[in-house]
C-alpha cells in the first residue's frame, strides 16, 4: 500500500512485514504483541501468505523455522516473557543460519539484555533494531527482513506497548535497500535439485558434501558461528541518532520510544540555554559504541535513561570507558497491569531527571552547564 | 551367483533414497529398518522428488546426512511444528517427521497433539523403542511397567514412575487425525505390515485427509540390556503388550 | 547324506557392513542363512553365509539394520545338491 493513512502501530508493523514480502507468520497472543498477530492473521491470507495462531510460543517459532527452511521470508514475535519460552529455538535457529525476523513487543525496556546478549545458550547474537516511533518502526521492520537475508541471521525488532497501540499517519511503501535479495539455494523444496539439501543447526552436510574441516565437528561449527558474529559486528553499520553533543556537558543516552521523549526534552533544554545533548542507539546490537564514545568525549556526565533496572547502561559504560561518570536516571515504569505505559514516559518527568544531572554537574564543577 | 542367466534384482544393497548406508547405530537396532521402509514407500508412491523429511533429535539424527531427501533438522520434540511450517509453504510436497519416543512423547507431546488436532496434512513417523537411546538408555513416557532402564533400574514402577503413554491411541482420538497406526520391525512379517501402514499414512497426506501417524516399535537391545538376537522377543513380550499393533484410525475422504 | 534343494534366488552379502546382530537368521523362511562361528569381518563381527535353497524372498534384507543384503531372484530355479544334514537353523 502506498497511501498515507492513520493506523495503529501494530497494524503498521504488520503492513511493513507484508511490504517486505513476509509470507509466513506465527504467534501466540500476549499483550502487547497480540494486535500484531491479529493484523497478520487478517492481512497475510489476503496476500497469499499464511498466518498461524500457534498453540504455544515454542510452536510458533517452530513453524516459522519450517517456513524459513523453504526459503520464504517469515517472522514471529511475542513479549519478552514469550521470547523467554522460545530461547532454545532462538539460539539454535541462529546456528541453522535461518533469516528469522522476531518482534519483541516488550513490556518495558527490561528485555535489553535478552535481546542484545541473546537469552539462549551459547555464543550467538541477533541484530537488534529499536524504533522510537511507528514511522521508524515501518522502516526498521523492512530493514530487518533485508538484514536477516543479508547475513542469514535472525534480526530482532524491539517494540513496546506505546509503539503497538499509538496511532500515527503512516505510508507503508516497500523500501528498496539496493542489494537485491540473495538467492536461497540452501532452501528445501522437496525436489533435491540439484541434490538433497540439509537445513541444520548441527554443523554437518549431506554425505558426499563434507568438507575436510568437518572432521573437527562441533568445535569447528561453533567457532565458525563465532566468526560469523564477529563479521556481522564489523560489517553491519550500527545505526544511531545523535543530537546536540558537540558542546554538551551532559549527554543523555536512551533507546526506543522513551528516547523520543528525551529528544523532545533535550531540544526544550537547549532552547533554555542548557548544554545538553542526546545519543539514541537505533541498532542495539551491534551497539554504536564508537558513536557513543565520540558523542560523550567532551561530556562532564553521561546520563542513561531506560525503562528498566539498567541494562543498556552496561554498554554505555563500556563505550565511555571511564572518560566521564555514567549515571542511571531511569527505572521501572509501567501501568497497573504491568503491560503498558507508566509515568516515566512523560516529558516533565524526563526533564526533571535530566535537570537533576545538569544541576549536579554545576554543583561539582562550579560553571553553569 | 548373480551372473546366472535369468537373474533379476529384487532389491539393491543401497536403497534408492540413501546416499550411504554406513552408520554407527547399534547392532540389532530397529531404527534403520523403519527408515528404510519409509524410503521404499516414498519411491513406490513416486514422491522421491517431492518429499521433505523433518528429523527430531535421537540416534536417528544420524540419518540426516544419509538420506537422499531434502531434510530440515528440528530440535528435540519440535519436528511437528517445523513440519507444519514446511507444509504450509510447500502444500504439494510429502512432508514427514522422523522422531523417537523421547522426542515425540516426552519433550514434544504438545507439539504432536496440536499438529494432529489441527489436522496438518503431514505424516509423523514415530520410532518407539521405549528408551532415550542416544543419551544411553533412559526411561521415556512410553517405557512400560517393569521395564528396566538407566533411570528405572529396578523396573518402571507405576506408583513411583507412573504409567506409559500410548501415544498412537491418544492421537487417534483427535478429530484432525486422518490415519493412525502402530506397527513394528521385529520380524519380516511385521516389516511387511508396517510398510502397508506407512503407505496408507502417506496416501492420507496426499489425499489431504488430515494428520497421519505411524508409530513403529523398534528394537533397542542396548537400551533393553538384551542380546541383539533377543530384541524381537523382548519387544513382543514387553512393549508390544502395551503398545498394541494395528490400525487405530482410518478416516474417510471428505471429512 | 546329501539332499537336493531348489534354489530360486540368491543374496549378495556385504560382509564388512554386518554388525553380527543375528536377526537375519530366524527371519529367513527356508533357513538358509547361517552365522560364521570363528570367522569375523574387518570390524570383528561374525556375519551370515548363504546355503543353497534361497528363494529370493528378501526377508533378510527386510529385517537387516545394516543394509548387508542385495537380493536376486532366478527366473528358473536351480537344483542343488547339498551335503549338510541340517539347515541354517539345525533342522534336518
Amino acid at each position: 500500500m502506498s497511501e498515507r493513512r492513520l493506523m495503529e502501530g501494530s497494524e503498521a508493523l504488520a503492513e511493513a512485514c507484508i511490504a517486505a514480502g513476509c509470507r509466513f507468520f506465527a504467534g501466540y497472543p500476549m499483550t502487547p504483541f497480540t494486535e500484531l498477530l491479529e493484523h497478520m492473521a487478517r492481512r497475510l491470507p489476503e496476500e497469499g501468505g499464511v498466518c498461524v495462531n500457534a498453540e504455544s510460543e515454542i510452536e510458533a517459532i517452530g513453524m516459522a523455522w519450517g517456513a524459513l527452511a523453504t526459503g520464504v521470508r517469515a517472522a514471529t514475535g511475542s513479549t519478552g516473557q514469550g521470547l523467554s519460552l522460545m530461547q532454545e529455538s532462538l539460539a539454535e535457529i541462529t546456528l541453522a543460519r535461518l533469516p528469522l525476523v522476531v518482534f519483541n513487543m516488550a513490556r518495558g525496556g527490561s528485555d535489553y539484555f535478552q535481546a542484545t546478549r541473546g537469552g539462549g545458550h551459547g555464543d550467538y547474537r541477533h541484530i537488534v533494531l529499536a524504533p522510537m516511533d511507528i514511522n521508524e518502526g515501518v522502516e526498521l521492520t523492512q530493514l530487518a527482513f533485508h538484514l536477516a537475508d543479508k547475513w542469514r541471521n535472525p534480526v530482532l525488532v524491539y517494540g513496546d506497548y506505546l509503539l503497538s497501540h499509538t496511532y500515527e499517519a503512516v505510508d507503508v511503501s516497500p523500501l528498496d535497500f539496493g542489494d537485491g535479495r540473495p538467492a536461497k539455494d540452501w532452501a528445501v523444496d522437496g525436489r533435491r535439485d540439484p541434490r538433497a539439501k540439509l537445513v541444520t543447526m548441527l554443523g554437518f552436510n549431506k554425505h558426499g558434501e563434507e568438507s575436510p574441516g568437518m572432521a573437527q565437528g562441533m568445535e569447528r561449527h561453533f567457532q565458525a558461528a563465532v566468526e560469523h558474529t564477529a563479521a556481522m559486528e564489523r560489517g553491519e553499520p550500527a545505526l544511531v541518532d545523535v543530537g546536540f553533543c558537540d558542546d554538551a556537558d551532559v549527554v543523555v543516552v536512551a533507546f526506543g520510544t522513551l528516547a523520543k521523549f528525551v529528544r523532545y526534552v533535550v531540544r526544550q533544554l537547549r532552547a533554555d540555554g542548557h548544554r545538553v545533548g542526546y545519543v539514541r542507539p537505533i541498532t542495539l546490537w551491534p551497539f554504536p559504541s564508537e558513536a557513543v564514545a565520540a558523542a560523550t568525549k567532551g561530556a562532564r556526565a553521561v546520563a542513561v535513561l531506560e525503562n528498566s533496572g539498567g541494562q543498556m547502561i552496561d554498554d554505555v559504560r563500556l563505550a565511555v570507558l571511564g572518560r566521564a561518570p555514567v549515571e542511571f536516571i531511569g527505572g521501572i515504569s509501567t501501568d497497573s497491569s504491568g503491560f503498558g505505559v507508566g509515568d516515566l514516559l512523560d516529558t516533565e518527568v524526563v526533564r526533571a531527571r535530566i535537570e537533576a544531572v545538569l544541576a549536579s554537574v554545576v554543583a561539582s564543577e562550579g560553571a553553569p552547564a | 551367483m548373480t551372473d546366472h542367466p535369468g537373474t533379476h534384482l529384487v532389491a539393491p544393497l543401497k536403497p534408492e533414497l540413501f546416499l550411504t548406508t554406513e552408520h554407527h547405530l547399534c547392532p540389532g537396532c530397529g531404527e534403520p529398518v523403519a527408515t528404510r521402509i519409509v524410503t521404499e514407500v516414498l519411491c513406490e508412491l513416486a514422491q522421491q522428488r517431492s518429499a521433505v523429511c523433518v528429523l527430531g533429535i535421537g540416534c536417528y539424527t544420524a540419518f540426516a546426512r544419509m538420506l537422499d531427501i531434502d531434510t530440515v533438522q528440528a530440535l528435540h520434540g519440535r519436528a511437528p511444528s517445523v513440519a507444519t511450517g514446511v507444509k504450509r509453504m510447500l502444500p504439494d510436497v510429502s512432508v514427514f517427521t522422523l522422531q523417537g519416543d523421547g522426542d515425540m512423547v516426552n519433550e514434544g507431546l504438545q507439539e504432536v497433539l496440536h499438529t494432529a488436532a489441527r489436522g496438518e496434512n503431514v505424516t509423523a513417523i514415530l520410532l518407539n523403542n521405549g528408551v532415550f537411546g542416544e543419551t544411553g538408555g533412559h526411561m521415556t513416557a512410553t517405557s512400560v511397567i517393569g521395564q528396566r532402564t538407566k533411570t528405572s533400574l529396578d523396573g518402571r514402577d507405576a506408583e513411583y514412575h507412573g504409567h506409559p503413554i500410548r501415544i498412537a491411541d491418544l492421537v487417534a482420538r483427535l478429530d484432525g487425525a486422518g490415519y493412525v497406526a502402530r506397527g513394528s520391525v521385529h520380524s519380516a512379517g511385521a516389516v511387511a505390515k508396517t510398510k502397508k501402514m506407512i503407505r496408507a499414512a502417506f496416501e492420507c497426506q496426499v489425499e489431504r485427509r488430515g494428520f497421519s501417524l505411524v508409530e513403529v516399535l523398534t528394537m533397542c537391545p542396548t537400551g533393553w540390556f538384551v542380546p541383539t538376537a533377543d530384541g524381537p522377543d523382548y519387544m513382543e513380550q514387553t512393549l508390544g503388550q502395551i503398545h498394541v499393533m494395528g490400525e487405530l484410525k482410518v478416516a474417510r475422504a471428505g471429512r | 547324506m546329501s539332499r537336493t534343494v531348489l534354489t530360486r534366488g540368491t543374496v549378495v552379502i556385504d560382509v564388512d557392513a554386518c554388525k553380527g546382530c543375528d536377526l537375519c537368521i530366524p527371519a529367513c523362511p527356508p533357513a538358509v542363512l547361517v552365522m560364521t562361528t570363528t570367522d569375523v569381518n574387518r570390524n570383528g563381527f561374525r556375519y551370515p553365509q548363504l546355503l543353497p535353497g534361497c528363494t529370493g524372498c528378501r526377508a533378510c534384507l527386510d529385517v537387516c539394520p545394516d543394509f548387508c543384503f542385495e537380493v536376486h531372484k532366478y527366473d528358473e530355479p536351480i537344483e542343488e545338491v547339498v551335503d549338510a544334514p541340517v539347515d541354517g537353523r539345525g533342522r534336518a
